[in-house]
């Protein structure tokens, strides 16, 4: 039987691609190994090696499509006396292992393609229109927060010389998930510095060359590796003001993906808010769209202490409005009603949003009008906002991909019940990923992440119905 | 001192380190300095044993030539760091005795406004960027001034110091590669005063005797001075400022020095005999080596020597007296600098 060729995934996040170049063409002898196609993906462009032999009796997707899912069939190839003619007559026949509905022996699909979702898959914008920070009639342009983040330090560096970036793969390679793409082009090798894999050591000397006068931005792969460096992070960057009395501030911002992204597993997936979040001293910051990566990130590259920049990697590739200002910055530490309403307040932050928000939307067609507040820094943590809601709603749930053990959620259930005890009708439901290492299996990923009806069940709790 | 086996040409390390004569008014500065530090540390050993200093308090007797020849040699603008065992290096820098003192004593006029203690201080004014308590944390800093350095040209030099204890950090080696990736100008000061807390050198170090060469994978040069000998210190500090001014990246100096006292206060220091201790202040001190030499050479008479005694006592009982009767800081200093106003 003929072989078709699938769209492969090509990073752990991706969901499709654009197939940017075929290199062999239709009656070509394919040899396993030849590169027969180059495939662009959110973070880079692949080349694709055969894997089956023989002749590519015909090409589905032409080149310069765009936006072709994961394991779409892309060609198909006869083998070695198949009929050339009949492989080319084949319609192409969609995988099964891509499909939300995973058959009985296929392995279930990569969580972002099957995980409850909203509007077919579209990330929900926060309410836009309404946020007081954007004057009126300001143009909105679609912009991946990939994109915002670039933009962001691009800005920054332009206007402030002692601003630089470094970090594993910055410069050279664009970016390990291309957020620094195009920098090194723009500001040279002085600026957007590569360094070896030596997290402790580059963040000892970020940390030292912030207290001799310059601003960095430290990007960490992830936050997992920055473990390597926390003390640096803590005793150095984070206390050495107090220590020295107020003389020695730390103008620095440490950036990365944080929490999970997707079949990492427990090494590569966790979510450190609440560990950053405890340290007096530190800033913390976690946005979710791509407006607030932008406007955040340049307030944090403006502020005269460090600044710990939650990034998500699922969430780099997605859209969201960005207004189109010269100068947009969001300030550190004041939450967002992403979307108001009167029945019970879901507070969250970074990629639980997408729960929160998602949430509120089935929950709005059950007649339940959910307040969402995006809480976007976690340090100085904006609670005032999110006890004004409660004072109206009376009930909250909060949302967080991190462990519930000493949790963000913790700490609003607890601030809530010393400043809003009165106004409660209901426990603060939190809602949170177990408390387990993270699984590498498809399914059990999925089970320890939080998901919308998780939310949607603790809202219901929290009204009682 | 300075003693290493024959066997080695590399790079003749020890052999370098020779002693250059000091003019009469280098070898009175060099007594002034080491005496003021040495003074200094007896008196916080005092104050500590009064109950005025509290915590931890490690003093730098007998290292005092270290960091004295190093600070003959700089120039304005270049940078100190090191570790918990800083007094000395803040007296070196010029930084007022009387703010040192009354931070150990926790008083509202020390130099973190009694904030940091004896192990976190720091004088941006001075170019000494702490007192780090974490052994080892201030070797990528110091690498990181000398990055600043760098990238903004200023001509400076961060002078790194640390342990022979901390030169087992692998973050000290991850600086290494940096500094010499990069060609940061930077010297890194290993005080090798031969035990990490108790452990002697030989018992954590592979290849005790040549912690100078720990850059040499890195193409770090590096040198073995005998750090009991400020004129040695000098001299090889002197050259490794001219070397990383000229761009050639970082240097390594390993001073071979040693510490009277214990690790910090309430060390016994039972890890070393009574004899070894005295040995080396009968014979190597670095205070009595630059007193011999001003008056085996009459550059100076017994009455003009007291005279810089009485005056350095009076220096160290003033600040004594200031950082007794200065007052605590107020209440409300719990909630300040813990972040910049942005």
């Amino acid at each position: 039987m003929p072989t078709q060729i699938l769209m492969p995934a090509l990073s752990p996040t991706m969901e499709e691609g654009k197939l940017a170049k075929w290199l062999v063409k239709e009656g070509d002898e394919i040899r396993s190994g030849d590169v027969i196609a180059e495939i662009e993906t959110d973070k880079a462009t692949m080349e694709v090696e055969a894997v089956d032999e023989g002749t590519l009796a015909k090409i589905f997707v032409a080149e310069g499509s765009e936006n072709v899912a994961v394991n779409t069939p892309i060609a198909v190839i006869a083998g070695e006396g198949e009929d050339v003619g009949e492989a080319a007559a084949q319609a192409p026949q969609q995988a099964a292992t891509g499909d939300g509905e995973a058959k009985s022996a296929a392995p279930e699909a990569p969580r972002e393609t099957s995980e409850p979702v909203i509007q077919g898959g579209e990330i929900i914008q926060p309410d836009m229109a309404a946020d007081p920070e954007i004057p009126e009639g300001t143009e909105l342009v679609g912009t991946t927060v990939r994109e915002a983040l670039r933009d962001a330090m691009a800005e920054e560096m332009r206007a402030d010389e002692s601003v630089f970036l470094m970090g594993e793969e910055v410069a050279e390679y664009q970016g390990a998930y291309k957020i620094s793409q195009g920098m090194l082009d723009e500001f040279g090798a002085r600026r957007v510095v590569d360094t070896p894999i030596t997290e402790h050591g580059f963040t000892g000397i970020a940390v030292g060359a912030a207290f001799g006068g310059l601003k960095p931005i430290v990007e960490f792969m992830t936050f997992n590796f920055a473990m390597q460096a926390i003390d640096q992070i803590l005793n150095s960057a984070g206390k050495t003001l107090y220590m020295s009395g107020g003389q020695m501030g730390c103008p620095i911002v440490f950036r990365g993906a944080n929490g999970a992204a997707a079949r990492v597993g427990a090494q590569h997936s966790q979510d450190y808010a609440t560990w950053y979040a405890q340290v007096p001293g530190l800033k913390v910051v976690q946005p979710y769209a791509a407006a607030d990566a932008k406007g955040l990130l340049k307030a944090a590259i403006r502020d005269p202490n460090p600044v710990i920049f939650l990034e998500n990697e699922i969430l780099y590739g997605k859209t969201f409005d960005v207004p189109k200002l010269d100068d947009w910055v969001v300030p550190i530490g004041k939450a967002k009603v992403a979307r108001p309403g009167k029945d019970v307040t879901i507070v969250s932050f970074g990629i639980g949003m997408t729960y929160a928000l998602g949430a509120a939307e089935v929950l709005a067609g059950e007649g339940i009008d959910a307040e969402v507040i995006d809480l976007r820094t976690l340090r100085p943590m904006d609670i005032a906002t999110v006890i004004e809601s409660v004072k109206k709603t009376n009930r909250c749930v909060t949302v967080e991909e991190g462990w519930p053990v000493c949790s963000i959620g913790s700490e609003i259930s607890a601030q809530l019940m010393t400043h809003a005890f009165d106004y409660l009708d209901a426990p603060v439901m939190r809602v949170t990923g177990k408390d387990v290492p993270m699984p590498y299996a498809a399914n059990l990923e999925k089970l320890a992440l939080p998901n919308v009806d998780e939310v949607i069940q603790a809202a219901k709790a929290a009204l009682y119905v | 001192m300075a003693k290493r086996p024959a066997k080695k040409a590399v790079k003749s390390a020890a052999e370098k380190s020779t002693v250059a004569e000091f003019s009469k008014e280098q070898e009175i500065q060099a007594y002034r300095a080491m005496l003021l530090i040495r003074r200094f540390e007896e008196k916080a050993g005092q104050l500590y044993g009064m109950g005025y200093i509290g915590g931890f308090c490690h003093l730098y007797i007998g290292q005092e030539a270290v960091v004295t020849g190093i600070s003959m040699a700089n120039q304005d603008g270049d940078q100190m760091v090191t570790s918990y065992r800083d007094h000395g290096h803040m007296l070196a820098c010029d930084m007022d005795p009387k703010g040192v003192m009354a931070e150990l004593t926790g008083r509202r006029g020390g130099y973190s406004k009694g904030k940091g203690g004896s192990m976190h201080m720091f004088s941006r004014e001075k170019n000494f960027y702490g007192g780090h308590g974490i052994v080892g944390a201030q070797v990528p800093i110091g690498a990181g001034l000398a990055f600043a350095n760098q990238y903004l040209d200023n001509n400076a030099v961060s002078v790194t110091f640390f342990g022979e204890g901390a030169a087992n950090q692998g973050q000290v080696y991850e600086s290494f590669n940096m500094a010499a990736l990069w060609k940061l100008p930077v010297i890194f000061v290993i005080e090798n005063n031969g035990y990490a807390m108790g452990t002697a050198v030989k018992r954590s170090a592979a290849m005790a005797e040549e912690l100078f060469n720990r850059g040499s994978v890195y193409g770090i040069p590096g040198r073995q001075v005998d750090g009991m000998d400020v004129r040695a210190v000098h001299k090889a500090a002197e050259e490794a400022f001219a070397y990383c001014r000229a761009g050639n990246g970082p240097i390594i100096l390993e001073m071979k020095t040693y510490r009277y006292r214990g690790h910090s206060m309430s060390d016994p220091a039972k890890y070393r005999t009574k004899e070894e201790v005295q040995k080396m202040r009968e014979e190597h001190d670095p205070i009595e080596q630059v007193k011999r030499r001003l008056l085996d050479n009459s550059m100076i008479s017994e009455d003009e020597l007291k005279k810089i005694d009485s005056e350095v006592r009076a220096i160290v009982t003033d600040a004594a007296e200031f950082a007794q009767g200065d007052p605590e800081p107020d209440a409300a200093e719990l909630w300040t600098d813990i972040y910049v106003d942005a």
